[in-house]
């Protein structure tokens, strides 16, 4: 595992992050990933092998809460329920589907060479 | 306008507070302003309800609906006050506080009081009378200065009476009921039901004296000895006269009114008295010289009064006596000419010996009209023929009782058959109000106040429902258009074992919150698998997948398994060492354990190494799991105890630690009948007896509390874990998801009564395979946590950063500088922002 910190080699906002290799997801759940800045994603392996990334925090819970979440659907969009309290977040484009007042930032995700990498969008 | 009137309402009671709603309900331009004398220190309880006040000890759960009157400022409520006098000329009560208050109209619903028969020694400090909460107080001050399971006698085997004596079981007395008729509840059931219901009350460990009355009560020691007129001596700790009731007729009496014949203030159908500016209502009322001792018939006469006051012309529409009551658990019914006095009546009887069941119907000379019925031992048959009274049958009679006949659909009731007869719904305003939108019992109860009495008419509610087509959902998401119980019998038949095999084949879409850990729950309670292998990791809830609880700053307590609540000074040690190394706050549970706060999931694994190696395991506070057994010391240690409770909590705990449920699984065990565990307050309790142990089940705390059932008494060890296995198997594969036991024993078809026939009578002849999934679950049980860390791919997943696994999470801050440590939440003074918090 400490062979990821060595890929950090661009720490600038808008460059990418190496989080972890593919394999070591599973599909429909999280994993949280620290950014050279502090901020945490939510980084997901959807059952369709598709992968997304959304802000960690909860916003109603103000806890660094989201990857533990559970993954799913609403009538066939990609969700995940906050683990605190349930409210449900889409995974597109990070609303929350249950009070649309709040969102979740939503993250870019690649893979490069088996590794998965995110940035701020 | 004019200034409103003056009613003066003497008695709040059940009666009184129903007459000033009815009032107050149809008084919309404020023509009367109430004033309402309330003697007892409580205001308007359910009296009928009276016997649950034990155990629960807390007047609130029995307050009616409203009885304060709260914001209604034409509504004064004199609580502790009662009138002393009246005078008709000057139309004026004087109080017991020595007011004077003037009338337009004076509402007479002081109801009755007990009967005590002039029996020698009956004025005894050990004799009591059973009527009020204050009674129930002074009974049970007395039962608690007795040896537990004492003898305590009843004096009155009719309706009351056998309320009285449940009363006295609940409180851990022997009864003892004395009847002076030749069998019990006389005025309800014929020869043949009484004997039936003598036989199950004496299975119950009560013991039934029929046609003997008390002839002297004399002081024994601490207690009474009690003379039979049969010629028996019965000792007993105390006595309980309930032998009927008379009205409270004295006001009427000394202010020169009429009173019936055999008492009671008379009255004409209009419920008013010779005096047009006084009526009466409810028990103390003879309506055209009768007198009506049940709720249904004393609402009536309230609500005629309130309609008279407004200038109506409602009369007494005549007093339905049926009664349906579930009297010790057992079912009673009796309606209509239940006695068969009617000119030519033909009585078709069932009379089935090995069950204990009794069912009587009454009939016209032509066998083509329902004129009344008795039901003893099941009463379910009562929903749909009560309603039928007075018309024509449409079935032939037997079968209308028979097991094996064809249940009558809710079809063959007339729209204006009243469905509830407590609040007089009829089976169209029902009906109109489903149609009006009403989709299940509550809104239904809501609009038409059916079934907010007894509710004895709630199956029915259902059954109309259902008749309506009104679909209650069952659905469990979006993703499963099946119940829980539905996949948990898929999974079963099928032999799916995962959450996409059954998803692709049974339901629609990836899943949610919702079904994936029902399923996941299914999953765990059908196998011995490790919750987190596989597939499984994705479909867990947080708690599950880390094997802790999360708590509101993102971090998780711990709870290691302490069966029975007992431990070692050694291990309370190794727990102290755990939270002082890792800086946890400590708390302990209601469960008799200890929660550690405050972890953050990479410290988990660390903190269950020091457990496991100071022998601990997972206490399942976690999962919807069975969780605690808590238990009094038992008899090793106190003085009352009749049972090594510790032992046996010990010993269950290890049974069916581990074990999957559709929701949490708590229970508790006393080692006698003072209860120290709590065990009524549980899933499953059990209750130490002289005998053996009773076994109660569907209790719970939260929201809604509810006091377990008893499901069986004086059992035998192994009988007792044989029910339990039996009962908790039955639960898991039939209930909803997130249903807790008391829910589910309300619910399912039957009720307790049939999960009580499924385990104690096996009466769907799966008891061995219920057992046997137990046995299966008991054999195939290991320690989650041990699994974790022998694991490393499991414990890999124990990182707050999947890219940094060193790294603690920046955003877990606590305060420490009060007297306890606080989690700090993101964005609170005290702590810092992150990049996103701030949206």
């Amino acid at each position: 595992m400490t062979v990821l910190a060595e890929r950090h080699t661009d720490f600038g906002v808008g460059s990418w992050t190496p989080a972890c290799a593919l394999d070591r997801l599973l599909p429909g759940r999280g994993v949280a990933v620290l950014l050279p800045d502090g901020a945490q994603v939510a980084l997901f392996l959807l059952p369709d092998e598709k992968l997304v990334a959304v802000g960690n925090i909860d916003p109603f819970g103000r806890a660094a809460v989201m990857s533990r979440g559970i993954v799913g659907d609403r009538r066939g969009e990609p969700t995940v329920a906050s683990p605190l309290l349930k409210q449900v977040f889409s995974l597109i484009d990070g609303r929350c589907l249950d009070n649309e007042c709040y969102a979740l930032p939503v993250y870019e995700v690649r893979v490069v060479d088996g590794f998965v990498e995110i940035r701020a969008s | 306008m004019a200034a409103p009137k003056p009613v003066v309402v003497v008695g709040h009671g059940m009666v009184g507070h129903r007459f000033v709603e009815a009032l107050r309900d149809r008084d919309s331009d404020g023509t009367w302003r109430v004033t309402v004398l309330c003697e007892e220190p409580t205001p308007a309880y359910d009296r009928v309800s009276l016997s649950s006040y034990v155990g629960s000890w807390d007047r609130a759960t029995l307050a009616m609906p409203g009885n304060d009157y709260t914001g209604d400022e034409l509504v004064e409520l004199r609580v502790g006050e009662r009138a002393t006098a009246i005078d008709r000329n000057a139309r004026v009560v004087t109080t017991s506080a020595g007011d004077r208050i003037g009338y337009d109209a004076l509402v007479l619903a002081t109801g009755s009081y007990p009967f005590v028969p002039p029996v020698p020694g009956k004025d005894l400090d050990r004799c009591f009378v059973y009527r009020t909460l204050d009674d129930l107080d002074a009974i049970r001050a007395a039962v608690e200065t007795a040896e537990p399971g004492a003898t305590g006698i009843v004096v009155g085997g009719g309706l009351l009476g056998l309320e009285a004596a449940n009363a006295l079981r609940l409180l851990g007395m022997t009864p003892h009921v004395v009847e002076l008729a030749p069998r019990l509840m006389p005025l309800q059931v014929d020869e043949g039901g009484g004997a039936v219901l003598a036989d199950l009350i004496t299975g119950l460990g009560l013991t039934v004296h029929t046609g003997a009355s008390t002839s002297a009560i004399e002081r024994r020691g601490d207690g009474l000895r009690v003379r039979l007129s049969d010629g028996q001596v019965v000792d007993a700790a105390l006595l309980v006269f309930s032998a009927g009731v008379r009205p409270r007729d004295e006001l009427a009496r000394q202010c020169g009114l009429q009173l019936a014949e055999r008492g009671g203030v008379l009255t004409d159908i209009g419920c008013a008295t010779k005096d047009p500016h006084i009526f009466a209502i409810g028990e103390v009322a003879a309506v055209e010289g009768r007198c009506y001792g049940l709720v249904a018939p004393g609402n009536a006469t309230a609500e005629v009064v309130a309609d008279r006051l407004r200038g109506g012309t409602a009369a007494f529409p005549g007093a339905d006596t049926s009664t349906k009551l579930k009297l010790l658990g057992l079912d009673v019914a009796s309606f209509g000419d239940a006695h068969a006095t009617s000119p030519g009546a033909l009585e078709v009887v069932l009379n089935d010996a090995t069950k204990g069941t009794y069912s009587k119907l009454v009939v016209s000379d032509d066998a083509s009209t329902l004129l009344g019925g008795i039901l003893v031992g099941d009463a379910t048959a009562y929903g749909t023929l009560r309603p039928l009274l007075g018309r024509r049958l449409p079935a032939d009679p037997v079968s209308l009782i028979s097991p094996a006949g064809a249940e009558l659909g809710v079809g063959a009731l007339p729209d204006d058959a009243q469905v509830c007869s407590c609040n007089a719904v009829s089976k169209g305003v029902i009906c109109a109000s489903i149609a009006d939108g009403a989709c299940d019992v509550p809104a239904i109860k809501a609009a038409t106040v059916a079934g907010t009495s007894c509710g004895s008419c709630v199956p029915m509610l259902k059954r109309l429902l259902a008749a309506q087509g009104v679909e209650q959902s069952k659905a469990l998401c979006e993703h499963f258009g099946q119940s829980r119980a539905e996949l948990f019998q898929i999974v079963q038949v099928t032999g799916i074992r995962t959450f996409s095999a059954l998803i692709a084949e049974y339901g629609i879409g990836t899943g949610c919150d919702i079904c994936k850990p029902a399923v996941a729950s299914i999953l765990a309670s059908t196998s011995s698998d490790h919750i987190l292998d596989g597939e499984g990791a994705s479909l867990q809830d947080t708690n599950d997948h880390f094997l802790a609880n999360l708590q509101r700053n993102g971090t998780y307590s711990v709870v290691p398994r302490l069966p029975g609540g007992e431990i070692s000074p050694e291990k309370l040690i190794a727990i102290g060492e755990v939270a002082r190394d890792f800086g946890l706050y400590t708390k302990i549970t209601g469960g008799q354990r200890i929660d550690l706060f405050g972890a953050r999931v990479e410290q988990l694994p660390e903190i269950w190494e020091q457990l496991i190696a100071a022998g601990f395991e997972s206490g399942h506070a976690y999962g919807k799991a069975m969780r605690t057994v808590k238990s009094c010391v038992g008899s090793t240690w106190c003085r009352y105890g009749v049972q090594d409770s510790v032992a046996l909590a010990v010993d269950l705990e290890l049974r069916y630690r581990g074990l999957r449920s559709p929701h949490k699984v708590k229970m508790g065990v006393s080692g006698c009948q003072r209860e120290c565990a709590e065990a009524r307050s549980k899933d499953v309790g059990v209750i130490a007896t002289e005998k053996g142990w009773n076994l109660y089940v569907g209790g719970n705390g939260g929201t809604t509390p509810k006091h377990a059932q008893l499901l069986a008494g004086d059992l035998d060890r192994d009988t007792l874990v044989r029910y339990i296995d039996r009962y908790l198997m039955f639960y898991i594969r039939t209930a909803d998801r997130l249903q807790r036991t008391a829910v589910w024993q309300e619910t399912i078809e039957g009720g307790l009564d049939h999960i009580r026939a499924v385990v104690c009578d096996d009466a769907l002849g799966i008891a061995a395979q219920l057992e046997a999934a137990m046995q299966r679950h008991v054999a195939g049980y290991s320690d989650e946590w041990a699994g974790v860390l022998a694991d490393e791919e499991k414990l890999s997943r124990f990182v707050s950063f999947v890219n940094a696994p060193d790294r603690p999470d920046p955003t877990v801050q606590f305060d420490e500088s009060g007297p306890r440590k606080v989690p700090l939440l993101l964005g609170m003074p005290g702590t810092f922002n992150t990049a996103e918090s701030g949206r």
